[in-house]
C-alpha cells in the first residue's frame, strides 16, 4: 500500500502523469470493450451520484428550514371560562414580558385564527360560536428560554395555560431529514466506491488485453511509470468524459423535472437552488481522482505481477 | 559486455539452460544455433534480461541482473536492440509511429528525429511504406521494420530472435547484410537461426562466431563454424 502511495506521488511530482505525451497517450489502443464499459459506467454513476447528491443536500436544506422555521417561536394556548379569559391573558402576557429571553409576546387576533382553521373549517365557519382557546405567540430572543421555568410560573398563575415549545414537532422532522441526508451521503459514497472497483476491473481488463502492448513497451526499454501512466490517462480521461456526460444529464433531468417554486414546499423540496448546483462539479472532480487512483494502482499491481 | 557465470535457469522445476558460462565481448557477431526447444529463445533472453538466472550470475554492462530493479532493466534495454520472429508491433500505430516508439518511451524525441526516422526507413528500404500499418506488412517488410525499430535507439547490442524464421532466402540476405553493416559499426551481434547457410554467408562477410546450445549447454561456444 505504501509503495503505491509513494509511487504515486513520485509520478506525480515528476510529472509523468500530468505531462502531455502525444506518443505516449496512443500506445494504448482507442477502442475495445473497456473504452466503452468505462465511458458508460462513469456516465450512469455520475448520473446517480447527482441524484444520491441532490437527496442528501435536499435533506440538509430542509433540516435547516424545518428547523430554523419552528426554532425561535413557542405558542401558549389559554383556556377559561369566558368570564375569566381576559384576566388569564392579562395574566400570562404579564408573566412573558417577565420572563428572560422571550422578546415578545403577542395575541393572535380572532381573524388570524380563523386564517390558521380555514383549511379544515372553511372561509365562513361561525368561530365565534366556538369556544376557542386564546392563541399568545411568543418569539424568543436568541438565547432562548428557560421553558421548565415558564411551564412551572404559568401552572401556578394561569392554570388553563398551555405551553408549546414546538420541540415535539420539530425533533422528528429534522431528524427525519438529517436521516434522509446521512442516507443521501451514504448512497453517494457507495455509488463511488462502485465506480472505483468498477474503473479498477476495467483497466485490469484493459491491461490483460493489451498484454501484447506492455510487453512491447518493456522489451523497448520503457519504465513502469511510462506504462502505467499510459494507461492511467486513457482511463482517467474517459473517466471524466463520462462523467461529465452523466452529471450534465441528471443536471438537465433535474432542472425538466423540477418546479422551482415549489423548492421551499415541505415534501416537494427535492432539488437544487442557487449555490447547490456548483457542488455538482465535485462529482467529475472525484470521479476523476478515483479512476487516478484505481488505475494508478491496478496498472502497478499488474506490472509487479509481470516480474 | 554480456557475461554468464554457471547460469542456470529453471521454469516450474525444469531446467531448460544448464550451467553457461560466456562472454560476450563487445562488437563481437554470435550466432546462436541449436534445435527448436533447445533454449536459444531463454539464453537470448537472459542476454536482455527478460529472464533472470535461478543460479549462477549473468552481467550486462557490468551490472549484476540478479541485483538490477525492474527500472533498472528497463533502462539497460534502451541499449539493445532486440528483434523477435513475430516482430512485437502496436498494430494500431503505423510504421513509423512504432520506430519511434523507443524514442518516445525514453523521452529522446527531438527536431532531428524525423531525419533519423527517414534515414532509418530509406536504410532498410521502406520509404515507400511509410503510413503503413503494421499488419498490411509482409514478413520481410515487418523484419525490417523491427530492426530499424531496434537500432533508432542507436543500441551497442543488437539481438535477434529467428528474425529469418519466416521469410524467404533473399529476404534474409538483405536482413542478414543489415545486421552485418551494424557490426561492423561496432555493434555487437547476437542472432539465433538455425539456418547453417545463412551462418556460412555471414562468415564469408564477418568473423562471426558460433554458439551451439544443445541438451540445455553450451556446447560450442566460440568455436567457429
Amino acid at each position: 500500500m505504501m509503495n503505491y502511495i509513494f509511487g504515486l506521488f513520485d509520478a506525480l511530482m515528476t510529472t509523468r502523469l500530468w505531462s502531455r505525451d502525444a506518443q505516449r497517450d496512443r500506445v494504448v489502443p482507442p477502442t475495445g470493450y473497456t473504452a466503452t464499459l468505462t465511458l458508460f459506467s462513469s456516465a450512469v454513476m455520475a448520473f446517480l451520484s447527482v441524484f444520491a447528491l441532490t437527496l442528501s443536500i435536499s435533506a440538509a436544506r430542509l433540516s435547516v428550514y424545518w428547523g430554523d422555521a419552528l426554532a425561535n417561536s413557542s405558542t401558549l394556548q389559554i383556556s377559561a371560562r369566558a368570564d375569566q379569559m381576559e384576566t388569564q391573558v392579562a395574566l400570562a402576557l404579564q408573566i412573558l414580558k417577565t420572563t428572560s429571553g422571550i422578546e415578545a409576546a403577542r395575541v393572535i387576533s380572532y381573524e388570524e385564527q380563523q386564517k390558521l382553521l380555514e383549511p379544515w373549517f372553511g372561509p365562513a365557519a361561525p368561530l365565534q360560536r366556538l369556544s376557542l382557546p386564546t392563541l399568545i405567540d411568543i418569539t424568543e430572543a436568541a438565547s432562548g428560554y428557560n421553558v421548565e421555568n415558564l411551564r412551572l410560573r404559568l401552572a401556578a398563575d394561569v392554570p388553563g395555560a398551555i405551553l408549546d415549545d414546538h420541540a415535539r414537532w420539530r425533533r422528528p422532522l429534522v431528524q427525519a431529514a438529517n436521516t434522509l441526508w446521512a442516507i443521501g451521503l451514504f448512497c453517494a459514497l457507495l455509488i463511488l466506491s462502485a465506480s472505483g472497483a468498477m474503473i479498477t476491473l476495467a483497466a485490469r481488463a484493459s491491461m490483460s488485453a493489451n498484454s501484447q502492448v506492455i510487453a512491447v513497451l518493456r522489451m523497448i526499454g520503457a519504465h513502469d511509470s511510462y506504462v502505467a501512466a499510459a494507461f492511467v490517462q486513457r482511463f482517467t480521461f474517459r473517466t471524466f468524459i463520462g462523467s461529465l456526460i452523466g452529471c450534465a444529464l441528471a443536471a438537465l433531468l433535474l432542472i425538466t423535472f423540477t418546479d422551482p417554486t415549489q423548492q421551499a414546499a415541505i415534501l416537494t423540496g427535492l432539488g437544487l437552488e442557487g449555490r447547490d448546483w456548483l457542488r455538482l462539479i465535485v462529482i467529475p472532480v472525484l470521479f476523476t481522482v478515483l479512476a487516478l487512483l484505481a488505475t494508478y494502482a491496478a496498472a502497478h499491481r499488474v506490472l509487479k505481477g509481470l516480474s | 559486455m554480456i557475461k554468464f557465470d554457471s547460469a542456470s535457469y529453471s521454469y516450474t522445476g525444469s531446467e531448460l539452460l544448464s550451467d553457461i558460462t560466456l562472454d560476450i565481448a563487445s562488437g563481437a557477431f554470435h550466432f546462436v544455433t541449436g534445435p527448436s526447444g533447445s533454449g536459444k529463445t531463454t539464453f537470448l533472453k537472459m542476454c536482455y534480461g527478460e529472464l533472470r538466472p535461478n543460479t549462477g550470475a549473468v552481467q550486462i554492462f557490468d551490472q549484476d541482473l540478479g541485483q538490477m530493479t525492474r527500472d533498472d532493466i528497463a533502462s539497460m534495454r534502451r541499449k539493445i536492440g532486440v528483434i523477435h520472429q513475430d516482430c512485437q508491433f502496436l498494430d494500431h500505430l503505423n510504421i513509423v509511429d512504432n520506430i519511434a516508439l523507443p524514442l518516445s518511451v525514453s523521452q529522446q524525441i527531438n527536431p532531428n528525429s524525423e531525419t533519423q526516422l527517414k534515414e532509418l526507413l530509406a536504410w532498410v528500404g521502406l520509404t515507400n511504406r511509410v503510413n503503413a500499418m503494421p499488419p498490411e506488412l509482409s514478413g520481410g517488410e515487418r523484419q525490417r521494420v523491427a530492426l530499424a525499430r531496434a537500432v533508432i535507439m542507436s543500441p551497442d547490442i543488437i539481438i535477434a530472435d529467428e528474425p529469418t524464421g519466416n521469410v524467404d532466402w533473399e529476404m534474409s540476405q538483405r536482413l542478414l547484410k543489415l545486421l552485418i553493416e551494424l557490426n561492423k559499426m561496432g555493434k555487437t551481434v547476437l542472432l539465433a537461426s538455425h539456418d547453417l547457410s545463412l551462418i556460412r554467408l555471414a562468415k564469408s562477410h564477418v568473423q562471426a562466431r558460433v554458439l551451439r546450445i544443445s541438451d540445455k549447454r553450451i556446447r560450442i561456444a566460440g568455436a567457429d563454424l
